[in-house]
């Protein structure tokens, strides 16, 4: 096959982008005042004494266990539970099926940075008309104020990454380092790390949107703003700029490991110690526990450097909503099971299955709290973890066309990881491509 | 061809450095599918790991989530046998009657042919999709099992290769014999085609063994995924949250998958080589 992955997936992307933006535009035209189906509590509850068949997209493994139970409970409806593929391609797909107005899911896994992208294109329900509004101080703020949009509540918080510092105790033990509290003291351990051991790098990264765009949140930066066809882009505003001015001194210095994370390498990395720390969401004790087994003992989680010593500033890294696509036949029995899955029996079920969840209830819980995670060597992870929900910094936006200015990342900021150009060039690249894009879908960009 | 040619060190040199660059990647795929998940990143690539976990690996390849691994392999054995099985009749029954019957209109099919072998299945995947699309047929097997159909080099292949392989006047001789069109044409000409059919046989096989893009836009349940979407399913749960890395059950799985296509090539190399010879001297 000629044709690489990355390049498939981003053209798959950029087509897929192109007709949710434009949707977005011929909606917001037409219809100032989107309105939401209305179905009561009542409507769903017949919808479950009815029975009957919907079709789940999703790719997060613990739902199987949510669905068995779901239907021990109600016995008269089927739950299909489809893998359609992983994030970029599973929106594709999603999209695709749209466009052709036949295979659309009744619910569909979208993350948090993708959601905006489908509900202003109006390819989503509102959930406000069912009622979702009372489900508000259920979940924690930065996952619930990520599924809102344009004043409509278009998904439910499935789980969520508020962020933190993995570290590699071991390795830090072996070289005499201190966890880091801070940014300064966190390149300060990278080059200690590094001129101990040439082969150990604090972490890898090679031009990561997601990684990029939590850290800038974490720095009070807000690049990306929205308001109805008004797109906001500013990627040199304070926040921007601190987290260029903090990660430009790692790549001049050559403190990355120059490995993509999720590759072979990664997990490799992660094991023998060559990759010391990951700042990252909520979600990762999973992925060590199952990925990296072999350093079991080696890792605990420590909060999220901060900008100012003494501070508790974090952000959303990663997370997934379940939302309803206008196009899905039972939306009342959809709901059923998108309530069941994210605010009522479905998250403990999941949680116990590794997931990090979304809801307050859940996060405040003793035994969440208290859990002691041998793999962490006993410690008390979700006390960090759970730290971390809270002090997610309020305010920020995605861009109603992120899967396509994630998928241009390496394209513009990518440079700097590779050649002279320096990241602040890079973000101005990618700021450039992400407005000329925007303005191609109509959008009005300043 | 004279006996004892001397042999000439330069090209030695470069048919090994080929045939070190087509067993070092086999190589690599078994002697990891012998290693545990953690085996795999705690030890050189190109040796064995301490314990020999083959066996396990292959044990949980077969059984992990309730067996999903056999059933994309029944998939791809009903792709390969409607699929390839029916472009391999299709292109035979194509070939012969392009070599062996005049009609008009025959110059255009000839260019036709030859015009679709320029074009790459790849590019025509996307409009089948559509098209597929609009007649509801996206998401089953026939949408796999049909475009697999079409092979214009098999064509193109089975009717030089019947007008070389198939003298004219042995068709002359069963007609006037009182054989029928059919007949004449099972009895007499498919045993004197069988080496094209067998290396028709094995290009469509591989290309439908190895598809990848048009099951990646025509399938979205996962129930009906080749080996291939299904290995790159496993290997993308490595990338999600809270997912499980099992490397080990892809690397296995792929040693798998490739085993049919070795057996195969071994069984059918005879056939082969003569097919790809034939024709390729006129006496």
């Amino acid at each position: 096959m000629a044709i690489t992955r990355r390049t498939f997936l981003r053209s798959a992307a950029a087509v897929s982008v192109a007709t949710a933006a434009s949707g977005a535009l011929a909606a917001c035209g037409t219809d100032d005042n989107p309105s939401a189906p209305t179905v009561s509590a009542n409507d769903v509850q017949a919808a479950l004494e009815k029975g009957g068949t919907i079709l789940v997209w999703a790719w997060e493994t613990t739902l199987k266990d949510v669905v068995t139970s779901f239907q021990a409970k109600y016995p008269k409806v089927k739950v299909e539970l489809v893998n359609a593929g992983t994030g970029d391609k599973q929106y594709t797909a999603l999209q695709n099926a749209i466009k052709a107005g036949n295979g659309v899911p009744d619910l569909a896994q979208i993350e948090y940075y993708a959601l905006p992208q489908f509900a202003l294109g109006k390819s989503l329900t509102d959930l406000s008309g069912f009622g979702a509004g009372s489900l508000d101080g259920t979940f924690t703020p930065g996952p619930w104020a990520s599924v809102k949009a344009g004043g409509g509540i278009f998904g439910l918080p499935m789980d969520s990454g508020p962020m933190a510092l993995f570290y590699n105790k071991k390795v830090f033990d072996t070289h005499g380092i201190a966890v880091p509290a801070t940014w300064d003291e966190y390149v300060a351990a990278a080059k200690k790390l590094h001129a101990a051991d040439p082969k150990a790098y604090i972490t890898n990264d090679t031009g990561d949107a997601g990684f990029t765009t939590s850290m800038i949140w974490q720095a009070a930066g807000k690049p990306f703003s929205v308001d109805g066809t008004n797109v906001k882009i500013n990627l040199a505003d304070t926040g921007s700029a601190k987290f260029a001015g903090l990660w430009q001194q790692l790549l001049t210095d050559k403190l990355l490991a120059p490995v993509g994370s999720w590759s072979d390498g990664w997990y490799k990395g992660l094991a023998d110690g060559s990759i010391a720390t990951l700042v990252i969401g909520a979600w990762m004790p999973a992925n060590l526990e199952s990925g990296v087994a072999a350093a079991k003992g080696d890792w605990r989680v420590a909060p999220m450097p901060q900008w100012t010593a003494g501070g508790n500033a974090t952000a959303e890294n990663g997370g997934s909503s379940l939302a309803i696509p206008k196009a899905g036949k039972n939306n009342a029995l959809a709901y059923a099971f998108l309530k069941y899955a994210t605010a009522e029996e479905g998250v403990k079920i999941r949680v116990d299955k590794g997931a990090f969840p979304a809801t307050n209830a859940e996060l405040k819980s003793d035994a969440f709290a208290n859990k002691e995670f041998p793999y962490f060597g006993g410690q008390k992870v979700n006390q960090v973890l759970g730290q971390s929900a809270a002090g997610v910094v309020s305010g920020w936006s995605y861009l109603p066309f992120q899967v396509y200015a994630n998928s241009i990342f390496n394209d513009t900021v990518g440079k700097a990881y590779v050649s002279s150009t320096t990241l602040s060039d890079g973000l101005k690249a990618w700021q450039d491509a992400c407005a000329k894009y925007g303005k191609e879908q109509g959008f009005t960009v300043s | 061809m004279r006996s004892g040619t001397k042999r000439s060190p330069l090209l030695t040199l470069l048919t090994s450095i080929m045939l070190l660059y087509s067993l070092v990647p086999l190589a690599w795929l078994f002697i990891n599918a012998t290693k545990t998940q953690d085996g795999l990143f705690g030890s050189f690539g190109l040796w064995f790991a301490g314990d020999f976990a083959l066996w396990d690996n292959v044990r949980e390849t077969l059984t992990y989530d309730d067996g999903v691994f056999l059933r994309w392999l029944l998939n791809t054995l009903l792709y390969v046998v409607l699929g390839a099985g029916g472009a391999t009749v299709l292109a035979t029954l194509g070939g012969y009657a392009l070599a062996k019957f005049d009609f008009p209109g025959k110059r255009a099919v000839f260019a036709t042919v030859i015009g679709a072998v320029a074009v790459p299945g790849t590019a025509l995947a996307v409009p089948t999709f559509l098209m597929f699309s609009n007649l509801g047929l996206t998401n089953t097997p026939w949408a796999i099992i049909i475009p697999s159909l079409i092979s214009p080099f098999g064509l193109y292949l089975m009717w030089t290769f019947a007008a070389e392989a198939i003298p004219g006047e042995l068709i002359e001789a069963a007609r006037v014999d009182g054989a029928g069109e059919l007949r004449t044409f099972v009895r007499v000409c498919v045993p004197l085609l069988a080496p094209g059919i067998v290396t028709v046989a094995l290009f469509t096989m591989v290309a439908t063994w190895n598809n990848y893009f048009l099951p990646l836009i025509m399938l979205k349940d996962p129930d009906w995924y080749p080996l291939t979407l299904g290995l790159n399913s496993w290997n993308d749960q490595a990338a999600t949250a809270g997912g499980q890395a099992i490397f080990n059950l892809v690397i296995t799985g792929s040693l798998l998958t490739i085993l049919p296509l070795l057996l195969a090539f071994l069984l059918l190399q005879r056939y082969w080589q003569s097919g790809l010879a034939a024709g390729g001297v006129k006496d």
